[in-house]
């Protein structure tokens, strides 16, 4: 190492990596009270979407409310950016409705710029990490490509697919985090010389084409909501916004003939690549191997932005060579004369296997320093923006000397989300589902606020407009409960009525229509799912009994007797917090689950003896 | 601080009184539906009293005359609200009790659970805690060797297949549920609801057939076999204590199977009177002896009576050759009559056993030898068996009191994510019979099955 400055600035907070998870976590923790320092290695790609332009869909769309409910950005940018504003599965109920929205990529980008750089307390800087600074295991500072040293209390890091980024196109190679961004190859030695447990991982994006080039005329419009559902619950419909139309097209039997006939130049089929990509998200080639009875499959076409007449095609993932990709894209309806304007790629990426977390985020085995997103082997932006967020309060809250949250599965999809990590670690590119959440009926994003939003203000981060704005909702909603539970038609109470499957709230004849859309809805959606849910809440105290009995980090899995072997092995790999974590352990059985915890009692009656 | 826990307390077997233990916060609660006495609920009662009543079943009819005890936090030995049910002693009255507790929404306790709650809950002290541990570790390890036992024969296999059935109707729904921008059609409810309907009703099925279901609810069949006239109906009636089958001298007068149950030692038995084997002399009769063979072939055991002031005859010799591979009690029944019986020397007849219809000699031996070959049959030892199946059972009910409301829903015209919610739930449970999760499993057929991948 050359000469070693220091600067001069000692922060509270520093956050390594800009993108959805950083911008979260760092504006979270500035707006909690800590002097904050984000550093990207790209001043011009903060908050960059690297693969699709849209932000939501199922489940997605869930958390991205949640991430606005706590006092997040993630919702209001894409209200602001937005193109086209969809609510997906409006066929079935509430609880599996899930807002989606294309954006447009480049205002999506900068106006999060222009946020974090505005915001009180935080300082973003341009500069890549290559080493920590740990001292008696305890987090220190962080030092630069050219020798900085930035100091600070607690280090996020959220350096996405940065660390030892592997572009395959074709048979070729290209070392870099994404499209023309150099890879972060110090970051990865050095978290792995620090004793982290890394794995790889692969995912894809699809190629780009001019619009000018494409023949929408043999495809489907698809166009977005007349009356736009925004993701935050601060966002008030004031301003039009003209929203542009996706499309749909279709691949043909000569998609399946060039996919086949040139296989053995996909480096996923050659064995090039050894990260395990996403089941949900297979590339072009793999669908076509994989369902080959299908004839044709989906492909939708997004506009990337107003002023850019770039198109996504989603659906259309590849590593195969571009002069193939050309052929295929070639193939597809519509796209006969298509350009173009970037190829699609692979990317391999180092990744740290999450059950070296804590729910916190922070890692368990050093003090003060966080991982979130991509780095701990999740994909989408939501689900990074969720983690970013988590990891910015605690790392905040632990600043403050005040006791760190965790999220917990009946609370959120966040809470779902950080707890299959930690409990299950993930061996591909993790996405959040709806089945994955246990109390799907209640984790809905019409109620993401009244979930969270409390949360969010005792931390700090919900400011008085977003509390004020949430307190009056709150407290219209439950008058207007409280009146239909005793206001009568007949022998039947107005809450009962609005039970039946046929009736709505609109329909009810003392409906109160003054009262804002969301007030009602949520009204209606309360009463017509309570006697589904009844059953979840009990099985939610349950479960919240099971969550709160921690264990002591001191534990030693060794001297418990009696536990078989596999589950003193995951026990001590994976080192659980709560329980609740434990039993959910794959491979730690019941009566292990109950070993621990005599064995639990049976130290601490000893302590105080 | 948990759910509620039953079990039955007394050892397995034949008591006077059988004891059921229920602790935890809804103890009285549970007692209080389920319990009926001049004296009002359970719950009103003052602690560490004992109170006579009925248990009754959901439809309020009175399963068994008992004693109640109600005990209440913190002064039992969990700790926590504990009632306790003295009723009247053998296997089923007690299970039956049991599984009224359960019904009520009690859990089955694990092995050494109301143990565990007493150390957990500080009733116990520290030097006991290592011995629970030990309890407890061996108990699992005990069960989990026959659990793999038993989970290796068929009825896993068929809780597996009803699992896969479940999983893909569950696969389609939470495919649809997912993703709603790729072109996958949803079920249609005409379809889940016909899928459904069969899952449940094998799942029934499989409740009724599981060999703890079976010795419970129909308890096991004894056909009682013999030539005409070596007095089978007397038997039976001897078994029975009543006059149901009608007896005479004529031989040939049981032409028909007659059928009756019994509680012998706990187990309800049923008893099959078959028409005497021997060549038809007439249409009716020959009817009645065809019922008898298959009355016989289709029995868990079988009584083959013999005449011991009669000589062996050919037709004695042709069913003892047919029992060769069947559970069979051998009896020489007229004991009290002058012995002409001499039985061929290629036939073990030392466990035969020689009994009086007349003066009832030997039956309470007779009965004895029933309840202890009915009870050998199981593949493991009784205590595993029991354990085993009646958590499998345990299980199958709960999987079905969830699946249940998802076909009222289906019906209802419910939207999809209630529905799958139920299914979801009822999924997961039969997963905990054959140790499998739900998550992964349900991924894995969501992407093997529908191409996914906007």
């Amino acid at each position: 190492m050359i000469t070693l400055l220091i600067y001069p600035k000692k922060y509270h907070v520093i956050v390594v990596g800009a993108g959805h998870a950083g911008t979260e976590a760092a504006l979270a923790s500035a707006r909690i009270g800590c002097s904050t320092l984000l550093l990207t290695s790209n001043l011009d790609t903060i908050a960059q979407m690297s693969c699709n332009p849209a932000i939501g869909g199922q489940s997605k769309g869930q958390i991205a409310r949640e991430i606005d409910a706590l006092g997040g950005e993630m919702g209001l940018n894409t209200d602001k950016t937005g193109i086209q504003f969809r609510m997906l599965n409006t066929k079935n109920g509430p609880a599996v409705r899930a807002p989606r929205a294309q954006c447009d990529k480049k205002a999506y980008q900068l106006r999060m710029k222009l946020i974090v750089e505005s915001q009180y307390l935080l300082d973003v800087k341009q500069a890549m990490i290559e080493e920590l600074v740990i001292e008696t295991g305890k987090v220190r500072g962080v030092i630069t490509s050219i020798g900085m040293r930035y100091d600070a209390d607690a280090i996020i890091i959220t350096t996405g697919t940065f660390l030892r980024g592997l572009i395959h196109i074709g048979e070729s190679k290209i070392e870099a985090g994404r499209s023309a961004e150099p890879a972060s190859i110090g970051m990865s030695v050095n978290l792995k010389k620090l004793g982290f447990e890394l794995g790889r991982l692969k995912t894809g994006t699809p190629p780009r084409l001019n619009r000018r080039s494409i023949d929408f005329s043999k495809m489907d419009i698809q166009i977005g909501d007349k009356k736009p559902s925004y993701f935050s619950f601060r966002t008030t419909p004031m301003f039009h916004v003209e929203q542009l139309p996706c499309y749909i097209t279709y691949t043909t039997e000569k998609t399946k003939t060039i996919i086949t006939k040139n296989l053995h130049r996909s480096p996923l089929y050659s064995g090039n690549i050894q990260g395990i990509g996403p089941r949900y998200c297979p590339s072009i080639e793999d669908k076509i191997v994989k369902f080959a009875e299908k004839e044709r499959h989906q492909i939708f076409l997004e506009p990337e932005g107003r002023l850019t007449d770039e198109f996504y095609l989603n659906g259309a993932s590849s590593s195969l060579p571009e002069d193939i990709q050309l052929d295929v894209v070639h193939s597809i309806i519509g796209l006969e004369n298509a350009e173009i304007m970037r190829p699609a790629y692979a990317i391999e990426y180092d990744y740290s296997l999450p059950h070296q977390l804590h729910a916190t985020l922070e890692t368990k085995l050093i003090e003060g320093l966080y991982f979130a997103g991509q780095l701990n082997g999740t994909s989408g932006y939501e689900e990074a923006g969720a983690q970013g967020i988590v990891a910015g309060i605690n790392a905040a809250l632990k600043i403050k000397s005040k006791k760190q949250i965790k999220f917990t599965r009946a609370d959120s999809y966040i809470g779902v989300l950080i707890d299959d990590l930690i409990t299950k670690s993930t061996e591909e590119p993790y996405r959040m589902f709806t089945s994955r959440a246990e109390y799907r009926l209640q984790l809905r994003q019409d109620n993401a606020d009244l979930r969270l939003t409390k949360i969010g203000r005792e931390v700090g981060l919900v400011n008085d407009t977003q509390w004020n704005l949430f307190s009056k909702r709150k407290q219209l909603i439950a008058e207007e409960t409280a009146r239909l539970l005793h206001l009568r038609e007949d022998s039947l109470t107005y809450s009962e009525l609005l039970r039946r499957p046929e009736v709505s709230y609109q329909s009810l004849p003392k409906a109160n229509l003054s009262l804002p859309i969301d007030v009602q809805e949520q009204v209606e959606i309360q009463i017509k799912y309570a006697g589904y849910i009844s059953r979840d809440l009990e099985q939610i105290q349950r479960f919240t009994q099971l969550e709160e009995k921690q264990i002591p980090s001191w534990i030693d899995y060794e001297k418990i007797p009696s536990l078989r072997f596999e589950s003193r092995q995951k026990l001590i790999r994976y080192r659980p917090d709560s329980i609740g974590q434990a039993s959910r352990i794959s491979g730690v059985t019941p009566s292990d689950v109950t070993l621990l915890l005599i064995w639990l009692k049976k130290a601490e009656t000893n302590q105080d003896l | 601080m948990e759910d509620t826990i039953a079990a039955i307390s007394t050892p397995i077997g034949e008591g006077g009184i059988a004891i059921i233990r229920i602790s935890g916060a809804r103890a009285l609660a549970i007692a209080d539906t389920m319990f009926v006495s001049t004296k009002g609920l359970p719950s009103a009662y003052r602690s560490h009293t004992i109170h006579f009543g009925r248990v009754i079943n959901e439809s309020r009819q009175p399963l068994d005359e008992v004693l109640l005890t109600v005990l209440r936090h913190p002064y039992t030995y969990t700790t926590e609200d504990t009632v306790e049910i003295n009723c009247h002693g053998g296997r089923q009255i007690a299970r039956t009790v049991l599984a009224e507790c359960l019904q009520r929404g009690a859990r089955l306790a694990e092995p050494g659970e109301f143990t565990k709650r007493a150390f957990l809950n500080g009733r116990i002290d520290l030097t006991q805690a290592e011995a629970v541990m030990d309890v407890i570790s061996a108990k699992t390890d005990r069960a989990h060797m026959a659990a793999e036992q038993a989970l290796e024969g068929s009825l896993s296999r068929k809780v597996e297949k009803l699992r896969q059935q479940l999983l893909s109707i569950l696969a389609h729904v939470e495919a649809h549920i997912d993703f709603p921008e790729e072109d996958i059609s949803p079920a249609i409810s005409g379809e889940l609801e016909i899928e459904l309907t069969s899952i449940i009703a094998s799942l029934e099925q499989l409740l009724s057939t599981s060999k703890e279901g079976k010795i419970l609810r129909e308890g096991i069949s004894v056909a009682i076999v013999g030539r005409p006239n070596v007095g089978k109906s007397s038997l039976m009636n001897a078994l029975l204590g009543t006059e149901r089958s009608i007896v005479t001298a004529t031989p040939g007068t049981t032409r028909d199977t007659i059928e009756e149950s019994a509680n012998i030692r706990g187990i309800p038995v049923k008893f099959i009177d078959t028409a005497g084997i021997r060549k038809a002399r007439g249409k009716a009769e020959e009817i009645g002896i065809n019922k008898s063979h298959n009355a016989f072939i289709e029995s868990d055991l079988c009584i083959h009576v013999l005449d011991i002031s009669r000589l062996f005859s050919k037709t004695d010799f042709n069913l003892l050759k047919r029992f060769d591979k069947k559970n069979v009690i051998r009896v020489l029944n007229k004991y009290d009559l002058p012995h002409k019986l001499i039985l061929p020397t290629n036939i073990q007849h030392i466990d035969a056993l020689k009994i009086s219809t007349m003066t009832g000699y030997g039956i309470e031996v007779l009965k004895d030898r029933i309840e202890k070959i009915s009870l050998n049959n199981s593949p493991v030892s009784f205590d595993f068996e029991v354990l085993i199946n009646e958590r499998h059972s345990e299980a199958l009910q709960r999987a079905i009191k969830e699946l249940k409301p998802a076909l009222a829903y289906i019906q209802k015209n419910a939207s999809i994510e209630v529905i799958s919610q139920k299914i979801r739930i009822g999924f997961s449970i039969i997963g905990e019979i054959v140790g499998k999760t739900t998550t992964e499993d349900l991924m894995e057929k969501i992407f093997s099955k529908f191409c996914i991948g906007k």
